[in-house]
């Protein structure tokens, strides 16, 4: 048994931790302008976003790459939650917006004069909190609920994922749902008393995702470290031998999948403050693949790679999208292309590969005494094994 | 049947299974006592696999019923993770285990214990699971392998990594599915070993096709033709019975 954490991670993942969360903000805030070291509010803004997507991209590697189960649709939970942040900031506004009423401009719009009953209680941050974990919670759990139990497995599975979010998307495009159809919320002014406008406020939205991601970083490790996510990569290596280990796996895929909807749901909650806008576009089919291709090329099966991946495709996508914007969806699924036919372990796989590398032409010489030393090793495979496990799990417990 | 001193560990009866107009399982009854080993045998299509999926809770038959242990619990309405909890382990025709976690891990994942997505949550592994594990390892010859991952195994370790999983759910009834397929002749008399060894302890049903090795563990043999139970006997017995011979002989002309 591998301990949960090995002591190098536990160093790295707190080194970027305090990067991220400490110093980071701390260069854009303390630091004046001039100095080369100055970080701006636009650079802050932009990786509270990318930030937000690393997170989104490992819910969708926790169900693709840990469970086998391929979503297309982890963009519509990001939407959810997002949409549930968007009402409250919509009531934040005022009556600030454009036509000085006190309900949302695009309801003024419609005919409106009074606000509608199911917007009333987004008056309150507890409740819409409340709101972004449990709409995307209760949207995956029924729909896990019916796909899981119809054994829809594979691509089938795949193909009902994206027609649900597609499904969503038209479906708040409309604007007699009352959620601003077309162009959705915008024009956000304050949320908790803060004004959403100013960079302090938006530094505090980068370090609340920082803080975030490392949150759901330490809680997925931990999961898939318990005996669950070693069920849960069985699943993905052998479903049918779950169950007849007496496994109820649809059970199992069900769980994953709600946690992922929710954790999805509050990085979209995260991300719309920081981005200023939340419309159906953001459902679009094209998003969720988007996501796909992020976990593919930081490299799926690991907690780090779509954290990479997210930051990597979208740092490209922010250049390419002003230097060569025609070019990006062709630039995007030659990446792609590129990832699935050299890279299958994507940046991360890469890398690995690499340190191999250079593990391999540097220690030519001693490839006996490595022979020599593993066969050595393997009778004391067990005792060692012992040391670790008494190490690990205290047999009093 | 005649062992009625014996309790039964597995009866079907008038079961029958068609698909698409095809009767895979017709009119079969079968019956075996507890801790037997149990080959059966039969040409290609003759409703052996089709037969362990009926055990199993895979497919369900059309009519019949089929009965486990001296309780009688009627598998037919139980779903399979449900089977599997009441004891039954099956090993499939191609090794079937978690390639990506060690062997260790494949068999705490099969022992018995907690099932449930919570109670596996929080659950540890506890010391007296540990020498369970250790022990199944010794009885599937793999101790060497505890920490290696089950997809570096070779062919015939993983059936015997598979036969140790299903040990270590403490399966009362184990269906073996072809373990000899696509061994090495030492293998294979390895795995006939293995399966005597388990005879007592556990009630077993082998399917094979490797005559040589049916004949190596085999005590009792029953015969499957057209989904049907054709004979039962010992070896020499089926393979003077005329009808065992028409059955394999005529089918090898028709090639």
């Amino acid at each position: 048994m591998q301990k949960t954490f090995s002591v190098s991670e536990l160093i790295t993942v707190f080194v970027l931790a305090v990067i991220a969360i400490f110093v980071v903000p701390c260069l854009n805030s303390m630091v004046p302008q001039t100095s080369f070291f100055y970080i701006s509010d636009f650079a802050i803004n932009l990786w509270g976003k990318y930030l937000c997507y690393a997170i989104l991209a490992m819910t969708v590697d926790l169900l693709w790459g840990y469970t086998g189960l391929l979503s297309l649709g982890q963009r519509l939970y990001f939407a959810l939650g997002g949409y549930m942040m968007g009402m409250y900031l919509m009531r934040m506004i005022g009556s600030l917006g454009q036509y000085h009423m006190p309900i949302p401009d695009f309801l003024v719009f419609l005919g409106w004069t009074r606000l509608p009953t199911f917007w009333k209680p987004f008056d309150s941050f507890p409740f819409a909190l409340l709101m972004m974990v449990l709409l995307p919670g209760f949207l995956s759990l029924v729909f896990g609920f019916l796909a899981f139990r119809s054994r829809i497995r594979g691509v089938y599975f795949s193909i009902l994922t994206q027609a649900l979010t597609y499904a969503a998307c038209l479906l708040f495009f409309r604007n007699n749902i009352l959620m601003g159809g077309n162009n959705g919320f915008t024009d956000f002014k304050f949320m908790l008393g803060h004004d959403t406008r100013t960079a302090s406020t938006q530094r505090g939205l980068y370090i609340a995702s920082a803080f975030f991601l490392l949150i759901v970083y330490l809680g997925f490790k931990w999961l898939t470290g318990t005996k669950l996510g070693k069920v849960q990569r069985a699943i993905r290596d052998s479903e049918n031998r779950v169950l007849f280990s007496g496994y109820a796996a649809a059970n199992f895929k069900l769980f994953i999948f709600v946690v992922a909807g929710v954790v999805a749901g509050l990085a979209g909650a995260l991300y719309v403050p920081q981005v200023g806008i939340i419309n159906p576009g953001e459902m679009a089919t094209d998003q969720s693949l988007e996501a796909v291709v992020w976990v593919a090329v930081g490299g799926r099966g690991t907690l780090i790679g779509p954290i990479i991946g997210a930051v990597f495709v979208n740092v490209i996508k922010s250049w390419a999208t002003r230097a060569y914007p025609d070019y990006w969806p062709i630039i995007l699924g030659g990446m792609f292309l590129l990832v699935v036919l050299f890279l299958p372990g994507g940046l991360v796989g890469l890398f690995g590969h690499c340190v191999n590398l250079v593990k391999h032409s540097t220690k030519k010489p001693d490839l006996t005494a490595e022979i020599n030393a593993e066969v050595e090793a393997e009778p004391a495979a067990p005792v060692a094994a012992a040391a670790t496990a008494t190490g690990t799990h205290n047999p009093s417990e | 049947m005649s062992a009625a001193a014996k309790p039964s560990i597995l009866a079907a009866e008038g079961v029958n299974k068609t698909f698409d107009g095809f009767k895979a399982i017709n009119d079969l009854n079968f019956s075996m006592d507890e801790g037997e080993l149990r080959t059966v045998i039969g040409p290609n299509g003759a409703g052996k696999t089709t037969f362990l999926d009926l055990i199993t809770g895979r497919t369900k038959p059309d009519v019949g019923t089929i009965r486990f242990g001296s309780e009688g619990v009627d598998l037919i309405r139980k779903s399979e993770y449900e089977i599997y909890r009441l004891g039954i382990g099956r090993k499939f025709q191609t090794p079937t285990v978690y390639t990506d976690h060690t062997v260790f891990e494949n068999l705490l994942l099969s022992l018995e214990g907690s099932r449930g997505v919570f109670a596996t949550l929080f659950s540890r592994v506890t010391p007296a699971q540990r020498d369970r594990i250790r022990e199944i390892l010794q009885t599937i010859g793999l101790s060497a392998k505890e920490d290696v991952k089950a997809g570096s195994l070779a062919h015939g370790q993983k059936q015997w990594l598979e036969i140790g999983m299903l040990l270590a759910q403490n399966a009362r009834l184990l269906l073996v599915d072809e373990p000899a397929a696509g061994m090495t002749d030492e293998e294979t008399a390895k795995t006939g070993e293995l399966l005597l060894s388990l005879v007592g302890k556990h009630s077993i049903i082998v399917i094979e096709h490797d005559m040589v090795f049916v004949r190596q563990i085999a005590t009792k043999v029953t015969v499957l033709h057209q989904g049907h139970v054709l004979c039962e006997g010992t070896v020499d017995q089926v393979q003077s019975d005329e009808r065992v011979i028409e059955v394999y002989l005529g089918r090898s002309k028709k090639h």
